[in-house]
This record gives structure tokens, sequence and C-alpha cells, in this order.
């Protein structure tokens, strides 16, 4: 029989997260993952631009702060001087697909011993709700009024089946946090996006699609129900493995 | 020890290699391309890591990485590569990172060329990204002295938990001399703040945000705490100052050519003293302040369209005279320029 415990990687730090948003779920995956894999003591975490940029809040690890879109380029610096460490990024989709897109394909095109986690809400959720290069095509944002109309701005870049086409991918998934059964599934995709880096494979990525409620104007409830329906653009499922 | 015959951009990544430089990360740009060229042979010899980045963003952001983990690291550029770069220099500040960055510079605005030129002063100086931050800056006058201001680059970056710069130009990168690789006693300082995994400890931060009430301010007045300390490493060569009543003045590469002007100006009895910023920030004020009390004039001759003159004229105060001979990028001057200037110079003041 298992005890409910509180991950020790977490500090006692309340989250300063908007009720409903999924970065909580996603956080505490990731601390049972450190914990479990034993690697606590030698993780690095890159906080990105983005609410999770207080990712040191939240983690009792090693983290640096990179500039907007860099993380994957500071965690390849990270790993390469110390490949000991076991390095991660946690970026949102603005930081890893649009402004770090480069950074971001070209540390998976060299297979970097680096775990990435792409938290994918389709909009900037920071700076109020613009934008994203995953904003679904019809999606109203603050800077999209009428909805995301393709023949401005093309459609939603869909990282997770991008990265599946590289060798030095080791492994990739997209996930959700919405129901008990996906944040199981989840967490076994996180485990081995760790395993990928720690088993000396490649490039670990796993993409949480997760609700915005305050930027997609619903109640916490509505826009959990609302990642379902993201889910018809952007398929849940493990697209690289090998691990 | 035999001297052997190498370029100025050998030079600089032999006397980084000889500071223990772990890690290099870099993005291919003309003049410069025999650092990484030479890291690319010889760091994974030593166990190192040599890695071409996709771009001057990645290169820099690597070199973010590496040396939050305590590592001796670097990256090297020319000036486009080097306003790319611009953005993280301001990280590399904020987070007190003792990185080392080297700016063989070519000519601007723009794409401008790939000949020698000063452009770049007011960048390095200034510190090119935004907010109250500046890198330590070296800047080497032969090829002898870039072997060893890129090896003492490191130990002061380290010193001072702060970005350090070797600012050259193409004709420095480009050009051979014999170098005495010499071995360098350089010290070592702690680094209870690296990043190398909490083992034993609470975890690490290195951050730059702080929004508390306060807290931007107060990070802001330790880091211009630190520049004031930085000022004890502020140094010039300084030359003929006992009867002079011109100084001439000039940094890096051109300093030779102006050194040179001197020297024919004092062959021909001409009373003319040589000052020559090695350190370009801190930039060292006391020669200048000292010369100006006496009634010594200025002449500063640059390979721009005027940058140095500032710090000249701000170091003189309104004391004494503070002329420019500009030289923008496209032709290098001949001794006679400047010795030409220097004897106007010295007529107008009689």
């Amino acid at each position: 029989m298992k005890a409910f415990t509180f991950p020790q990687v977490l500090t006692d730090r309340s989250f300063h997260y908007c009720p409903g948003c999924h970065h909580g779920i996603a956080h505490r995956l990731l601390a049972e993952v450190l914990e479990e894999l034993g690697v606590q003591e030698r993780a690095y975490g890159v906080a990105s631009i983005g609410c999770a940029c207080f990712l040191y809040y939240y983690f009792d690890v090693d983290i640096c702060e990179a500039p907007h879109g860099r993380a994957c380029a500071a965690a390849t610096g990270a790993k390469r001087a110390r490949p000991e460490l076991v390095v991660f990024t946690y970026q949102g989709d603005g930081d890893f697909a649009a402004i770090g897109l480069t950074e971001s394909l070209h540390a998976a095109a060299r297979g970097e011993r680096i775990t990435a986690i792409m938290i994918n809400n389709t909009v900037y959720g920071m700076t109020g709700g613009q934008l994203s290069p995953t904003t679904l095509p019809g999606q109203r944002t603050t800077t999209t009024p009428e909805g995301r109309d393709p023949r401005v701005y093309g459609y939603p870049l869909k990282v997770a089946e991008i990265l599946a086409g590289f060798p030095g991918v080791a492994f990739c998934a997209r996930v959700a946090v919405n129901t008990p059964k996906r944040v199981r599934e989840a967490k076994e995709a996180l485990r081995k996006a760790f395993l990928a880096q720690i088993e000396n494979r490649g490039f670990g990525y796993v993409e949480f699609l997760s609700a915005c409620p305050v930027n997609w104007k619903l109640d916490a409830v509505r826009a959990a129900e609302k990642v379902n329906e993201l889910t018809e653009t952007f398929p849940l499922g493990v697209f690289r493995d090998e691990v | 020890m035999k001297p052997i015959l190498v370029k100025g951009s050998e030079a600089i990544a032999l006397g980084a290699l000889e500071a223990g430089c772990r890690c290099y990360f870099g993005y291919p740009i003309t003049p410069q391309n025999e650092i990484p060229e030479l890291m690319a042979r010889e760091l994974p010899k030593r166990g190192g890591v040599f890695l071409q980045a996709e771009s001057e963003l990645a290169a820099v952001n690597m070199l973010l990485g590496a040396a939050s983990t305590g590592v001796r690291a670097m990256t090297s550029s020319s000036s486009p590569g080097i306003s790319l770069m611009a953005e993280t220099f301001s990280y590399l500040a904020a987070l007190e990172l003792p990185a080392v960055v080297v700016n063989v510079s070519r000519g601007g605005p723009g794409l401008g060329g790939i000949e020698a030129s000063q452009g770049d002063y007011f960048q390095a100086t200034r510190g090119a990204g935004h907010g109250d931050y500046h890198f330590l800056v070296l800047s080497p006058a032969s090829i002898q002295e870039a072997y060893e201001l890129t090896a003492k680059a490191f130990e002061l970056a380290e010193k001072y938990r702060q970005p350090a710069m070797i600012l050259t130009d193409a004709l420095l990168g480009q050009m051979k001399e014999p170098l005495r690789p010499r071995k360098l006693r350089l010290k070592k300082y702690p680094k209870d703040w690296a990043l190398t995994g909490a083992k034993g400890r609470p975890g690490r931060t290195l951050r730059s945000l702080y929004l508390g009430p306060g807290e931007l301010r107060a990070r802001n007045e330790l880091l211009q705490k630190k520049y004031r300390a930085m000022r004890r490493e502020a140094r010039a060569k300084v030359l003929y100052a006992e009867d002079a009543e011109l100084a001439v003045t000039a940094f890096g590469s051109l300093s030779r050519i102006v050194k040179e002007a001197v020297e024919m100006a004092r062959e021909k009895g001409y009373p003319v003293a040589f000052v020559r910023p090695v350190t370009l920030f801190p930039f060292p004020e006391k020669p200048f302040r000292e010369l100006a009390a006496r009634g010594v004039r200025f002449l500063v001759v640059e390979l721009n369209c005027g940058q140095m003159v500032e710090d000249v004229r701000l170091s003189v105060c309104g004391r004494s005279e503070v002329e420019l001979q500009a030289f923008p990028p496209s032709d290098l001057p001949a001794p006679e320029d400047i010795y030409r200037r220097i004897k106007r110079c010295l007529a107008a003041g009689k």
C-alpha cells in the first residue's frame, strides 16, 4: 500500500497560477518523476519566459533563467559542460515554438541529451492571451479579435509531429492532464522523456495540452473540457519512442 | 620558450586554452574564424567541449548555460554577430556569470565591411543590451598581448563574477606576429553560486527577474557597487609623459600606428606623449586627469567616427582641450597622417 506523499522536489510554496490552470499538475508530475528517477541532486532546470518563469520558487533543484526562447540553447550549454547533470527546460508554446523555434529544433536535431517540456495552451498566457504559434484557426485572442484567420496567420504548428521526424529525438509525446487517466499517461511520458537523456539515447520531448481559463474566458471546468476540443487539432499520443 | 608565428585570432584561442577554457560555442563569421577552428582542433583533445551553434543567439545562450555550471567558457564573433548576442549579454551581466566574449570587430553599420574598425567601442563599453550594466572590456595591441589579456579576462571574470570582453579588430585578428605562449599563473576564485546539482545543499537559482518592492533597485545597486570596485583594474600604457604638451591617445591595433607617429614626432623634438587604454571598461581615467591637470592637451585617434573621445572628454572634464582625428572604416591611416596632425595640434596650441 502506498500512502499519499508530497514530492520532496517541490518546495512548500503555493503555486501562483490562476485557478484551473494546468501548470500546477504538470509541475507536480515533473517533481514526482525527478524524485522517482532519483535525480533531484543532479537536476538542472531552465526557467523560461512566460507564466512558468517562477519555476525556481517551486522546485528544490538548481535552476537557471534563460532569455525568451533560448532555453534549449542554455540547456545545451549546461549539459555539454557537465554531462552528469539531468537537464530540462520548461517552456510555453510561444517560448518553444515561436521566438525559440530555431533553438528548439536544432537542439532536437543534434540529439541533445536534454528533456524539453512544452506547455501548449494556444495563447501567450502571461502577456494576456495573444495569438501564439499553436492558436487554433478561428480562435479568438486579444490580437486576433475576430479569430485566427488562416489566410492571414496560417495554421498552428504541430511541434510533436515535427520532432517525431528527427533521428536525434529519442522520445516525443503529446499529453493532456484533464482526466485522471491522462494524468497517469502524462507522467509515464515524462518519465520516458527523462530516460531518453539518462540512458544517453537522445532528446526527450513532452508537450502538455494545458488549459488557460483566464485567457480562454472559461471557468476551470469548461476550460478542462475544452482541452478535449484541442485534441482534434493536436492528437494525443507517443510520436517517437526509442527508450 | 621558442616563439611561434600565429595570427591574433589564434593567439586569443591559445590564451583561452592557457586559462583552462573548457567550453567554446560559436557561429562562423569573418574575420575571426581562426578562433573556432583552433578550438575545434584543440578543445576535444583536452577533454573540453567545442560546439558550432545554429546562430550567434544560440551560441551566446549555450555560453550562458555552460558558464552557469561554473566552468570556464567563451564565445567569439565579429560585429554583426555581437549585435545578435546583445540581449543575452544583458542576462549574462544580470546573472553575474563569468563568461568571456571576443569581438574581432569589423566595419559597420549594417553589413559594413570586413576591414579593421573600432566602431564597436560604444557597444562594448556601454553594454549593448538593455538595462544598467557593463562588461569588463580589454583591448590588446599585439599578438602577445592578445594571448595574455584573453587569459587574464577569464581570471578577472571570475574575480568579479562578471562577463568580460576582448575587443580587437580585423587588423590584429588577421596579422601574424611571434608569440611566446608562456605559462601564466591565474588565480581561481570560489564558485559557491554555480549550478552543479543540489547535492547536500538546497537548490540554487540564477535569475534576473525581481518583482518585489525595492528588490530590483537593490539588485542594481549591488551591480553598480561591483562596477565601481572594478575600477581598480583600470590600466593604460603611458609613454613620454614627462615633457609632454600634447598626449596622443588610441587603443588596440591602431595604437601601434599612433605610437609610431608619436615617435616620429619626438625624434623631431616635439613634446608629445602616448597614452593607450588597455582596459576600455573600466576606462583608465587617471592618466588623462593627471595630464590634463598639467595643461597637456589631447589628440584622440580612432578607427571610427569618434567614440572613445567621449570617455577622454569625460576624464578630462573640461580641464584641457581634446581633439579628435577620426578614420571611419575603409582605409588605415599611415603614421605620417597622424604625424602631420600632431604638428598642427602643437602649432595651434602655441
